[in-house]
């Protein structure tokens, strides 16, 4: 089991999170035209890295913030955690 | 007579606590503190089991863990069975009962030994090779056969009586293994102020110190551990567990051990719980796990009485118990020289066998000044005796150790052996430390660390106490200080030790000339080198394939004596060095651990939480069958004298339709919506607009995922301008939840907007029929009820006799309805006021299932359509997407698939003799008699008795559905061998206007 420290709560088990995906995807603006292709990647198409992965972890069984680590998918060692509005 | 094989003053047993027990039906005697298996030597019995594919006789190789042959079935007081059981590991308490495993009808006449003398067929792989043709007899014939014939004991049947708990725990330095350097490390840590766990898995700690004859400081070697454990023990710092196994290291130094709390325990509350789990989380580990003893192999070197020597000398000196009394040593190193050295001073006379040239350290060395006989450069070779061993033929080997120069026949009852010392390096493995070979001790050892882990002593192939010491000291202070920064250095005391010379790297026995013993690699599987050798000449080189075909390290003990010799032999016989061949993984749990254990208190009724509404108690008076809908208990319908389901659903649903029902609706998720760009926000989760929403005033809505699929549908009403009260399925309330706090904080953070829960904070009722505005002006005297007073969707508050309560003209059922929240605290006040002024209207409370009923007849979707698969069209919802706005998932309704004019559509469903019900989940069929497959036009997705109509009627996604209205196709369900023709209708079966509601 993992141990993730929410930048707000400090270090926590993995049981308390849910996992949300890829930090690095961005919505598309609202109303935006935009090619289908653009749409597929933002809701399908996502990297697969062995490695350095920067994603969105949620604190649902806490602080109920969503917020960003840097972990390694292969050894799941975590370099970082941050605010959603600080840098990885 | 009893216990003759016990010595008089030597162990740690207590011979002032006589203890019975039963073994195979049979009664004898031990002490406290004797395992099942040190118990069963005193009284001379070494045949314990057969082994699993020949039934062979087998006997104790271990006295520990490592154990291949002792499994045995226990029957514990009141409880029922156990099957596995490591009888080295079973700690002896009064009436014990155990029995052999996988033998019939009894250990020393076993009917499946016949196995054995047809050894031939059953190589390695054999059940690939043998049992594949013909196909159809896998299931019927070999399978219950092998089944029965290759038994593990036998599984309980009752549920666990006992308690199983979890304990979760943090601290600064884990040290597995109480041996000299977990003592050391753990002392020097807790003296350098770092929060110590020590755990131990045997009884006693101390490990090597034990057996070994050696000094610490001024002190002998068990003395020292003594004194260390006591002084751990009164560290307010330190938490010491005997009879606790680390088996396993995972993520982030977690750690998760298993203490065993009960069975060793004569009268145990019935609070006791049986075994505890660990889950630690530990800064730093340090794994101290020592080495096992790895066999030699010979031919037939698997009969009872053949026996680690270290085993042998364990049992000597821990309990008091002598192995046999004309022993044989047959050893590649100068370890077991200490087996011999200690048989000799309790006055039974060994004959070393070595297989080396001479040895000169000083324990060889020992052994020859007390005139212990050694027959150096020689081999046991063969051995006989069918239930226990009686002699052994030893061999002189000629000059490269291919044959043997002369064989001779010694009588002999036990044979201690020993092929040197394989360290324990399972948990250093399973942290991610890519294990390396050592030649100098022919094993593998740690090398880098990958996470917080420090493996010391033996583990990591330092054998002498001097290392053990020194290593232990030191690193307990470096890893402490690191964490405490404090500076309290430990004196590394001094010591003194045997000293012991190299071992011989030969292992493996050759066979004399057109002789074919079995010679076992492992015993627990009966893995031989004969099917290794197969397996490599049939092309499995893999160490990984090898393993697999021969099942060799898969047995529960999971080659803890065998792994090494099998990777050996490979090697050998690919003539590659070993690390080219590679070790299979380590995985934990490092030993068997109870499914107890691991469930520990989440079973029954406490496997997962159970909600209920604040009016639960008044529904279980009331003869309410519940149902589970998530996590919550809801009634399903209120049962009336010999009524089933259906006549009670029907019952309820009718006097909806007729009078008035009150539903308790309080599991409706309900979530609190508060901030000046509310508004937006649902404009943007919500497919309709909701920008100009009155205050006061509900609105239905459907929510997307951004691929476009249907999410979850609910009514939220504007409370106030910047303040809305939204409703979500039971189902989806905590996912609702959780998206739209992500778009809040991830994707439109720069929105004014805060939601929160609110589902326990309300206990709901739903009043629906007829007479519910009737009933509602009875509850609410003193505001305007009329349907100008409280229009549909719209929202008052009020109260209810005191009570602030909030109206919502909604309906679910179609039906004129009102849904009323107050504080789930007065829910129950509410419930009774309304039933109580309901009565003259003939007011009945209805489950889900007339819920169920009323809804589907009304055309009206809920999860079983809303199931991840449809889109706003399919369930006729194409007019509520905004051409105005965006919203999250519309993007993706453009999409191909999407926009095709053949999608499916939700339709009624009738069949055409209307009497017949429609399966759930039945298939929609052109042709109800066509061969399979049958190609599937939609499915029906909720039926009922409808009560408006009086016949069945089910709703179904129907491909190209808005077009097949008034076609007749057949509902199929090969599961309940139903196939009925049916007709297609429109989805809005009762009152298709909706003039109800607004009535
Ligand atoms: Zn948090």
């Amino acid at each position: 089991m993992l141990e993730i420290k929410c930048p707000y709560c400090g270090k926590r088990s993995q049981n308390e999170f849910s996992y949300g995906g890829d930090a690095k995807i961005k919505r598309p603006e609202l109303g935006k035209e935009i090619s289908d292709k653009e749409w597929d990647n933002f809701v399908y198409y996502r990297d697969n890295p062995k490695g350095k992965h920067s994603e969105l972890w949620h604190h649902i069984s806490g602080c109920r913030q969503w917020f960003k680590v840097s972990r390694d998918t292969a050894s799941h060692e975590i370099f970082k955690t941050a605010k959603l509005d600080e840098d990885l | 007579m009893s216990q003759t094989y016990r010595l008089n003053n030597v162990g740690y047993i207590n011979r002032d606590k006589k203890i019975s027990f039963k073994f195979n039906g049979k009664k004898y005697f031990g002490y406290k503190g004797d395992t099942l298996a040190s118990a069963l030597l005193a009284n001379g019995v070494h045949l314990v089991g057969r082994s699993f594919k020949y039934h062979r006789p087998r006997g104790f190789v271990g006295a520990g863990v490592d154990e291949p042959n002792a499994k045995v079935q226990l029957y514990f007081k009141g409880a029922d069975t156990e099957p596995n059981a490591n009888a080295t590991e079973v700690e002896l308490v009064e009436g014990l009962i155990a029995r052999s495993q996988n033998c019939w009808p009894s250990v020393s006449f076993d009917f499946g030994a016949i196995n054995n003398l047809l050894n031939k067929f059953f190589p390695a792989g054999f059940y690939y090779k043998t049992f594949m043709w013909p196909k159809s007899f896998w299931y019927k014939i070999y399978e219950p056969i092998i089944r029965k014939a290759a038994g593990l004991g036998i599984a309980p049947l009752k549920p666990d009586p006992d308690k199983y708990e979890h304990k979760y725990e943090y601290c600064d330095v884990l040290v597995a293994g109480s041996g000299p350097s977990g003592l050391s490390s753990a002392l020097a840590a807790a003296k350098n102020g770092a929060r110590v766990i020590l755990a131990e898995d045997k009884v006693r700690f101390g490990g090597s110190l034990l057996t070994d004859e050696v000094t610490i400081g001024n002190k002998k070697g068990k003395e020292w551990a003594d004194e260390i454990i006591s002084q751990l023990k009164s560290m307010p710092n330190v938490i010491v567990k005997n009879r606790s196994q680390v088996f396993g290291y995972y993520d982030h130094n977690m750690m998760v051990m298993c203490e065993r709390t009960k069975d060793h325990i004569e009268n145990p509350s019935e609070f006791t719980p049986r075994q505890k789990l660990w889950h630690i989380r530990a800064k730093e580990v340090i794994i101290s796990t020592g080495s096992i003893e790895r066999p030699l192999t010979f031919g037939n070197n698997d009969r009872p009485g053949i026996i680690l020597a270290s085993a042998a000398r364990e049992y000597m000196k821990v309990y008091g118990v002598l192995v046999g009394k004309k022993p044989i040593i047959f050893t590649n190193n100068d370890s077991a020289y200490d087996t011999a050295i200690d048989f000799k001073k309790n006055g039974i006379d060994p004959i070393i066998v070595d297989t080396r040239n001479d040895s000169q350290s000083s324990v060889a060395n020992e052994a020859k000044s007390l005139n212990i006989s050694i027959k150096f450069f020689c081999a046991v070779v063969n051995t006989k005796g069918y239930l226990r061993l009686n002699s052994a033929t030893i061999g002189k080997f000629n000059s490269d150790k291919s044959d043997y120069e002369k064989l001779e026949n010694i009588s002999c009852d036990c044979i201690c052996v020993s092929g040197n010392w394989t360290p324990t390096v399972h948990l250093s493995s399973q942290s991610g430390n890519k294990l390396k070979f050592n030649e100098t001790i022919d094993a593998f050892i740690p090398n880098q660390s990958k996470q917080n882990e420090n493996t010391i002593g033996s583990a990591k192939g330092s054998f002498t106490l001097k290392e053990s010491l020194e290593d232990g000291f030191k690193k307990g202070f470096e890893l402490s200080n690191k964490i405490t920064g404090k500076n309290e250095k430990s004196i590394t005391p001094t010591s003194n030790e045997k000293n012991y010379g190299q071992h011989d790297k030969f292992w493996c026995m050759p066979l004399p000339k057109k002789k074919h013993y079995k010679r076992f690699v492992d015993f627990q599987n009966d893995v031989a080198v004969s099917d290794i050798e197969l397996a490599v000449r049939e092309g499995f080189k893999s160490i990984e394939h090898v393993k697999r075909y021969t099942t060799l390290g898969m047995a529960t003990d999971q080659g803890k004596t065998s792994n090494l010799s099998g990777l050996q032999l490979v090697s050998d016989i690919e003539k590659k060095i070993i690390p080219e061949v590679g070790h299979t993984t380590f995985r934990p749990p490092y030993t068997p651990i109870t499914i107890g254990a691991i469930v520990g208190r989440e079973v029954g009724k406490h496997y997962r939480p159970t909600r209920k509404s604040p009016i639960h108690e008044w529904h279980e008076k009331n003869n309410a069958v519940f149902v589970d809908a998530g996590l919550w208990l809801r009634p399903r319908y209120y049962k009336k004298g010999n009524e089933n389901l259906l006549e009670a659903s029907t019952r309820e649903a009718r006097n909806v339709r007729k009078n008035v029902g009150v539903c308790d609706v309080t599991s409706l998720g309900k979530i609190d919506i508060k901030g000046a760009d509310s508004a937006e926000f649902l404009n943007r989760v919500y497919t309709n607009a909701w920008m100009k929403l009155p205050i006061g005033k509900g609105r239905y809505g459907v929510m997307l995922r951004e691929d476009g699929i249907v999410f979850d549908d609910g009514t939220t009403t504007r409370i106030s301008e910047n303040h809305f009260h939204m409703t979500t399925t039971t189902a989806q309330a905590a996912n609702v939840l959780s998206h739209l706090e992500y778009y809040l904080q991830v994707v439109w953070p720069e929105l004014d907007v805060n939601v929160v829960s609110a589902t326990e904070q309300w206990a709901g009722a739903a009043l629906a029929g007829p007479n519910s505005r009737k009933l509602l002006g009875k509850l609410f005297k003193n505001i305007d009820v009329s349907n100008e007073g409280i229009q549909f969707m719209g929202y008052k508050e009020s109260d209810l006799f005191g009570v602030p309560a909030r109206i919502f003209r909604i309906s679910f059922s179609g039906e004129l309805a009102y849904e009323i929240n107050v504080e789930s605290d007065y829910g129950i006040f509410m419930w009774k006021k309304i039933i109580e002024l309901g009565k003259e209207m003939n007011i009945e409370p209805y489950g889900t299932e007339a819920l169920s009923t009323l809804r589907i007849e009304m055309g009206h979707v809920a999860g079983s359509e809303i199931d991840g698969r449809v889109i706003s069209s399919d369930l006729s919802l194409e007019g509520m997407l905004s051409k105005k706005k965006d919203f999250i998932g519309k993007r993706s309704l453009f999409r191909e698939a999407f926009v095709n004019p053949n999608r499916e559509k939700i339709v009624g469903v009738i069949p055409i003799d209307k009497k017949t019900m429609i399966p759930e989940g039945s298939h929609l069929v052109n042709d109800g008699n066509a061969t399979l497959p049958n190609p599937k036009l939609g499915h029906v997705s909720a039926s009922c008795w409808s009560v408006e109509y009086n016949n069945p009627f089910s709703l179904a996604i129907l491909k190209d559905g808005k077009n097949k209205i008034g076609e007749k196709l057949y509902a199929v369900s090969p599961l309940k061998n139903k196939n009925i023709p049916v007709e297609i209708i429109s989805s809005h079966y009762v009152d298709p206007k909706g003039e109800r509601v607004r009535s």
